[in-house]
């Protein structure tokens, strides 16, 4: 039995010989096409976004630098110390030391919290891994890009500096946006 | 029919003329950093950008940062170039694109003695006319081929070849386009061809070679998409790929220059010049207007169409272009003896 092509088969639809009047013909129309087409988006405007002054709204699930949490009726650490997310991360980038919480020197909800806790960004590679190894939502991913600097020492941001606000919030993508 | 040559009893004093000179001079030297601040700007807005936007306000000194910076840049010479014919050849090259610019007329000849003198609003009107366009238009082909012969880099070498090429072939074509027009003024005179459209502008009549005139001056002035003798994708920069800071930047302003001749002489020959509603004062200003619509085609242009391959430029030229001039040549001179 041999084989009839059905209607699964999709013809190759080839354009017009080049050559001839009607290449001459196609050339102008095409010509004018294109002449059609960038006065288009002359009318349109451009699309550009300025970006130093107007900047990129990230969605919200955006992975961008780590913020360290804090209950916020207390004002203690979440953070425990429990080096989970050291484990987690893949590029070895996070480094923990923890100390016990004595009675004068409560620093987390739980028995010890972190005493150092660095995360070298020029190695961090925002797979979030390290928000979802967390036991207490301590470490998340907060939506800041603009994470550029003169020295790669100055990429390792300490505690202190996680646990702050970033200087600049990003601007969040709004729903259907 | 009358001579065609142009009416030579118009005698302008020396100091009329000087002023002219200086003013046009001082006029086109004005306007090409405006027409290259134009050009980016549209060119941007063409693609969906706002082309440069950070000097100044609006981006209004882009023109004068490229100009200080050209200025002050080194020009290094390759060890395999000639230096003194890689100084030369801007020169040529501005020079013939400014020495274009005088037959370009703004207005009619004026004798109201407004400088107690009689005056026409144009350069020179010289009295072989569109001949000597295109006189200088060919010589301005020895800076661009000089450019890239001195230059001792293959790429500059290519790129001046196929300068050489391009624009002979085109040459011929844009001549023909002209001879149309010629036929039917009945002057080569461009203040004559001018007058001659006091009823209908040629570009009605001589549609055709309008548009052959406007393809191949495309091709004339180097620009896209006839830019090969300097298409960047392919062969660098073509002959300019070894030259720097203000050498560089002579042959820019020749190419500009270029830009503005063209579109002064496409004015005058197919939109009427001078020709427009309002008084005679009102004139120049009809010029610069056709003119600035040319600019803005030579912009819209570029932005748009591709350029085409080396062999298909020449097929064009010779296959479509050169037929198509002839034939239009042909009607043309029957029509004219018949009407």
């Amino acid at each position: 039995m041999s084989w009839s092509p059905d209607d699964s088969v999709i013809k190759v639809q080839r354009g017009p010989e080049p050559g001839g009047v009607g290449g001459g013909y196609r050339i102008f129309g095409e010509t004018l096409r294109g002449l059609k087409t960038t006065f288009a988006r002359l009318v349109e405007g451009p699309t550009t976004i300025e970006y130093p002054e107007e900047k990129t709204p990230v969605y919200p699930r955006f992975r961008g630098r780590h913020k360290l949490q804090r209950f916020e009726d207390t004002g203690l650490e979440k953070c425990v110390g429990c080096s989970l997310c050291v484990a987690a991360c893949p590029a070895d980038c996070i480094r923990v030391v923890a100390a016990e919480n004595t009675a004068d020197n409560q620093v987390s909800a739980g028995e010890r919290y972190a005493e150092v806790y660095e995360i070298n960004l020029t190695r961090c590679i925002f797979c979030g891994y390290c928000e979802m190894a967390c036991p207490f939502d301590a470490i998340t991913m907060g939506n800041d890009y603009e994470l550029a600097d003169y020295t790669r020492s100055d990429l390792i941001f300490t505690k202190e500096m996680l646990l702050a606000d970033p200087p600049e919030h990003t601007p969040l993508r709004r729903e259907g946006e | 029919m009358t001579t065609l040559l142009a009416d030579t009893t118009l005698v302008e004093s020396t100091l009329v003329q000087i002023v002219k000179t200086l003013v046009i001079f001082a006029f086109v030297l004005a306007v090409v950093p405006m027409i290259l601040l134009l050009e980016r700007k549209l060119l941007g807005r063409f693609q969906g950008r706002y082309g440069p936007n950070r000097v100044g306000p609006y981006g209004l000194m882009q023109p004068l940062a490229d100009v200080v910076k050209l200025a002050s840049k080194e020009h290094s010479t390759p060890a395999t170039a000639v230096p003194w014919m890689m100084a030369l050849a801007p020169a040529i090259s501005t020079f013939t694109a400014v020495a274009t610019l005088a037959i370009i007329p703004f207005g009619d000849t004026r004798r109201d003695g407004l400088f107690g003198a009689d005056y026409g609003l144009y350069g020179i009107d010289v009295p072989i006319g569109l001949l000597y366009a295109f006189a200088f238009g060919s010589l301005a082909f020895y800076g661009l081929m000089l450019g890239g012969w001195a230059s001792g880099s293959k790429y500059s070498f290519l790129g001046s070849m196929r300068s050489a090429a391009q624009l002979i072939s085109y040459e011929v074509s844009q001549g023909l386009a002209l001879l149309g027009v010629v036929m039917m003024a009945g002057s080569i005179s461009l203040t004559e061809i001018v007058e001659a459209q006091d009823h209908v502008w040629f570009i009605l009549p001589q549609i055709v070679g309008f548009l052959i005139f406007l393809v191949a001056g495309f091709a004339e002035t180097a620009r896209p998409p006839f830019d090969l003798p300097e298409a960047d994708a392919e062969i660098v920069a073509g002959y300019n790929t070894e030259f720097g800071g203000m050498r560089f930047g002579a042959f820019f302003l020749a190419e500009y220059i270029h830009v503005i001749v063209f579109s002064g002489i496409a004015t005058a020959v197919f939109l009427g010049g001078w020709h427009g509603p309002g008084p005679p004062i009102l004139d120049p200003l009809w010029v610069l207007l056709k003119m600035f619509l040319f600019v803005l085609l030579f912009i819209w242009v570029r932005a748009t169409l591709p350029r085409p391959r080396y062999d298909q430029l020449m097929a064009f030229g010779w296959k479509v272009l050169l037929p198509l001039a002839t034939l239009n040549v042909l009607v043309t001179a029957i029509l004219v003896v018949l009407l």
